[in-house]
């Protein structure tokens, strides 16, 4: 029998330590994500969108929430004192989430290849060995569907709209690949975690998993895929940004922190 | 000394069709299907009831706490509301009565739960205003996070749809 696939329960130090990272990365990744998105809320080109796009942070900020309240049972301190009272340098998420909005057809081009990276993650994690995480990923992908429907109707509304559209639908993807990617770098502690099958695949097979789901859509729109089938996985020449999962951020991710942070660090206790 | 405590689990669970989702007035949260469970300790005066949450990033979830706390101490008992993750809400779990509140409201009820997340096909909702299923959604997102926004071509008008989940 196969003991990686029996519940986890008591965890050793090691163990704890690397899944606290990989929490951390995926609650950075949705609170910034959230964070980022709402800066379209008023602004939006289109009322709809103004309330997709809100909406869409409400879920993410609520999705972090999750994952923030994991951690906190495990380190026993508060979500909010983890969420609002870390350093810029202990945050863990990919940095194409800390990104500002440049114009719509970056916004909803990072959407697109965020939503489909944050479903195929997340799908993964519902066969975690760690009940609470597998639990959380068993709600969270419910909600996904309308992330992705959402994405995808942007993805084919600019491919099919006019030249402007399609020349900053190209522009966006041109900019966006190795961050893209760069949601797929290991989190520290991964090998740890695959040996208990906490985490229960590498990230380089969601990677992988991610391409295929995206090459459909973008090989029906004919637009860029820069991707070579190198049987069992897929070869590029783009150099994927790493960083953001040891907590290397960009001067836009200081820039929303301190937005974010700004009511915590006038009162740590204030409450609403 | 005796104890004249007589307040019933059902009492509590009538009494809960009282409180409203604060987001969609029209029905309770008997309606809505958020109530796992009531464990009433007639001994302790203790009840400690068990919320579902519906969608993860929902604001109303504290609300319902308190109105679910509001309403029950009224029997004079302490009461506890827990959020659970012991099974999972799905708008399935909406009840007929509330189906049929949330159609007199405008709101179309949500389709039964597509279980395969990755299909994409969301059945058109009846239009709630003349019943035509000629309709189309607009948009994923609507007023709040359990709703979306549709269109119906015969009557022309848009409608709200609560979304399966």
């Amino acid at each position: 029998m196969n003991t990686a696939v029996e519940p986890v329960t008591n965890l050793t130090p090691v163990q704890k330590q690397a899944l606290c990272e990989l929490l951390l990365a995926l609650a950075d990744d949705e609170f910034v994500m959230g964070y980022a998105n709402s800066e379209w809320t008023g602004i939006a080109p289109i009322l709809e969108e103004d309330i997709a796009f809100s909406s869409l942070a409400q879920d993410e900020i609520g999705h972090s929430r999750v994952f923030y309240e994991m951690l906190a049972t495990l380190e026993e301190q508060s979500a909010d004192s983890i969420a609002y009272g870390r350093e810029p340098s202990g945050f863990r998420n990919a940095q194409l989430v800390e990104r500002g909005r440049g114009d719509w057809a970056y916004s909803v081009t990072r959407q697109f290849f965020y939503d489909t990276a944050d479903f195929v993650r997340i799908e993964s994690l519902q066969k975690s060995t760690y009940q609470p995480l597998a639990k959380a990923a068993a709600g969270i992908i419910r909600e996904e569907k309308y992330h992705l429907l959402h994405a995808n109707t942007w993805l084919q509304r600019l491919a099919e709209g006019n030249a402007e559209a399609q020349q900053r639908q190209h522009t966006a993807f041109d900019a966006l690949w190795p961050d893209a990617l760069g949601l797929f770098e290991p989190t520290s502690g991964a090998t740890e975690l695959l040996a208990t099958g906490i985490l229960p695949e590498p990230f380089e097979a969601l990677q992988n998993r991610w391409i295929t789901r995206i090459e459909e859509p973008l090989r029906r729109l004919s637009l860029p895929f820069p991707f070579i089938d190198a049987s069992e996985r897929w070869d590029t020449h783009i150099t994927p940004i790493y960083g953001g999962r040891r907590g290397e951020h960009t001067q836009s991710f200081l820039d929303l922190y301190s937005v974010f942070t700004s009511v915590y660090q006038l009162d740590p206790e204030a409450d609403w | 000394m005796t104890d004249t405590f007589v307040v019933s689990e059902e009492t509590l669970w009538d009494a809960l069709h009282d409180v409203p989702d604060p987001e969609l007035p029209h029905i309770s949260l008997i309606d809505l299907g958020v109530i796992l469970r009531v464990e009433l300790d007639t001994q302790a005066a203790f009840a400690r009831v068990l919320l579902m949450p519906t969608f993860l990033g929902c604001p109303a979830l504290e609300m319902m706490r308190d109105m679910i706390r509001e309403r029950l101490e009224q029997f004079d008992i302490t009461v506890q509301v827990d959020v659970t993750d012991e099974q999972i809400w799905t708008s399935d779990r909406i009840s007929e009565e509330g189906r049929r509140k949330l159609e007199e409201a405008g709101i179309a009820p949500p389709a039964p739960n597509n279980q395969n997340n990755t299909i994409m096909l969301l059945e058109p909702a009846p239009c709630p205003h003349c019943g035509s299923r000629k309709t189309s959604l607009e948009s994923a997102f609507g007023p709040t996070l359990c709703r979306a926004i549709a269109h119906c071509r015969d009557c022309k008008q848009p409608f709200e749809q609560f979304k399966p989940l």
